[in-house]
């Protein structure tokens, strides 16, 4: 029985120490010369007039930032899954509360 | 046996073999998007609630923005760099990018104490108008978060130096990192919304 527990413990202390991979500081710094691209190119749209089109360009390009941040500065696609599932819950009921907050002021307002 | 053990490095792990100060703060991050969309909702609502008054189009001045927007994204190359070194147990390199996040992170707090003294000097202060309430409680949230974060920064930069971090060093270098970049992505997401795509 003990012999058991003991090696449940040894697997249990042996997933803890496993590590995720992390990239090098190189890979960190092509990444934040991407997202600066990004940001200059939103930044562009205030001096140039691109009509309908400005909205959701800045829509795609903020999308694109906000997942280049989480997955890969937070590491969110290197580490377990089970940090993804706690932080895209929160984020789910983030955009819904988004949606019925618009939505009811758009409805009853 | 029970559910909880000690790694190796002296955090603690849950039956999920996972940090639990890793899952606390994931957890943690995951109620912030709730408080963030509840906040950047409630501005949508009321952007264009200032009747005669002075309006976001008149009033942000998105070149300063802009720029306080890259050295808060610059701020989370240092941090994830500062990570980094913490993994390799370079204590020198840990704190040098430390120091440069929480400095980066202290400009773009200037920035914004240096917008919205300009804001009041044009007479849109807290309770002007619905628009300004709104704009004033989400972008001042955003900064309260950043400041904390600049604290947390530099009361970790003082327990590095003395040797006193309890538990494993690296994991709590991480866990400031995961909320600085929280802070960054929000940021991302607020200049956007709010700056960027007009009225």
């Amino acid at each position: 029985m003990s012999t058991v527990t003991e090696h449940a413990e040894h697997e249990h202390i042996g997933h803890a120490e496993h590590e995720p991979h992390i990239p090098s500081d190189m890979y960190f710094i092509k990444v934040a010369l991407i997202l600066a691209g990004l940001t200059a190119l939103e930044t562009s749209t205030y001096w140039i007039d691109l009509g309908g089109f400005a909205t959701p360009a800045l829509i795609i390009m903020m999308t694109i930032k906000f997942f280049m941040i989480i997955l890969i500065f937070m590491h969110l696609k290197f580490d377990n899954k089970l940090f993804s599932v706690m932080f895209y819950i929160g984020l789910g009921l983030a955009l819904f509360v988004y949606c019925v907050a618009l939505a009811t002021f758009q409805f009853f307002d | 046996m029970a559910d909880i053990a000690l790694h190796d490095h002296g955090a603690h792990v849950s039956s999920t073999g996972l940090s639990n100060n890793k899952l606390a703060m994931w957890l943690f991050l995951g109620s912030e998007c709730l408080l963030f969309g509840g906040l950047i909702s409630t501005y949508m609502l009321y952007r264009g609630r200032h009747g005669d008054g002075v309006g976001p189009a008149q009033l942000f001045d998105v070149p300063l923005t802009s720029v306080s927007s890259f050295v808060l994204l610059m701020s989370s190359l240092t941090m994830v760099l500062a990570v980094n070194s913490a993994k390799r147990k370079d204590d020198r390199n840990t704190n040098l990018w430390l120091v440069t996040t929480g400095l980066l992170g202290s400009l773009f707090v200037g920035a914004q104490v240096y917008e919205f003294t300009a804001f009041y000097n044009e007479g849109v202060g807290f309770t002007t108008s619905l628009f300004s309430s709104s704009f004033f409680t989400l972008t001042g949230f955003h900064g309260v978060h950043v400041s904390i974060g600049v604290i947390m920064l530099l009361a970790m930069v003082a327990i590095i130096s003395r040797n006193k971090v309890a538990g494993d060093k690296a994991e709590a270098v991480e866990m400031i990192g995961l909320y600085w970049h929280f802070v960054d992505v929000v940021w991302v997401v607020i200049f956007t919304l709010v700056y960027l795509i007009p009225a």
